[in-house]
């Protein structure tokens, strides 16, 4: 099974912006040992999901072009918990984007609490690459419908 | 000028690299004394092209596949003359001057230093 850290979409601007919700669930066995007696979402994950929400958004901007894969986290701060229950939004802003891969700046939000704010950066690795040969996030990303929730256009009204 | 591009690189490099700017001096080496891994060229560019608003082709900073095997410029683990003059074209913001005095392949990484992407910005933002 495909490694899937968002939710789904309620943003989507094109080469800009975009939006993603998680929704925390203590029918999530990894929070059952994260921590015993003390639930809450793993920072790494948050960071996987942050990653998600950025690489689709550069992803999309080149037409799935490339294979976008994490390559680095320069930074990454974490200011607050998110525990069963909370729906956290990661936002990402795209800052950079080129031939050989691009930028994101993100934040984890739930409400108006910050709980995570940093930047993310990608690598494109080109489809035909004979090592990613099983790897195909275009066929991905519209296997599991997460075009169709994109369509959450601009304002996050459906309107494209 | 030379010191606004100094301290805007300094800055950069510190961000991209985490360390101290105190490490981040004209001569250091970004592979041997700053730890600089591959992907971190690709950051620095980034950052580089967002800190003086500038566009950096790629390869045109930090020449890809400078000691490929098959490029014919290198023998028995040292540059060619022809490998010298391919580096002065590909690299004129480098200081190949002091590479050629002693051209071992393994020392092709101490080419990327600090002094090196100053002199590549002043080409660009001058």
């Amino acid at each position: 099974m495909r490694w899937y850290w968002v939710d789904k979409f309620i943003e989507f601007n094109s080469g800009e912006s975009a939006k993603a919700v998680k929704n925390v669930s203590l029918a999530e066995e990894h929070l059952h040992d994260h921590f015993p007696g003390f639930p809450v979402m793993p920072a790494s994950l948050m960071i996987e999901g942050m990653a998600q929400t950025g690489g689709i958004l550069l992803g999309e901007k080149n037409n799935f072009e490339y294979n976008v894969i994490l390559a680095k986290v320069p930074r990454m701060d974490f200011h607050s918990w998110a525990c069963p229950g909370d729906q956290l939004i990661y936002s990402a802003v795209l800052e950079n984007s080129g031939e050989a891969g691009g930028s994101v700046s993100v934040t984890a939000t739930v409400g108006e609490r910050l709980v995570a704010e940093g930047e993310i950066m990608f690598a494109h690795l080109s489809s035909d690459d004979p090592q990613l040969s099983r790897i195909d996030q275009k066929n991905f990303v519209f296997r599991m419908n997460l075009m169709d929730i994109m369509t959450v256009g601009k304002a996050g009204t459906g309107e494209s | 000028m030379a010191e606004d591009i100094f301290e805007k690189v300094q800055e950069t490099l510190v961000d991209a690299l985490g360390v101290d700017d105190d490490e981040v001096t004209p001569e250091a080496t970004l592979i041997g004394d700053l730890g600089a891994e591959s992907i971190d060229f690709l950051d620095i560019v980034f950052r580089l092209e967002k800190n003086f608003d500038i566009k950096i082709p790629r390869g045109e900073l930090f020449p890809e596949n400078l000691a490929a095997a098959d490029s014919g410029f290198i023998a028995d683990g040292v540059v060619t003359t022809d490998g010298i003059a391919q580096l002065r074209e590909k690299m004129p913001h480098a200081d190949i001057d002091a590479f050629a005095n002693d051209p071992q392949v393994s020392k092709l990484p101490d080419l990327f230093t600090v002094n090196m992407i100053c002199r590549f910005i002043a080409t660009r933002v001058g």
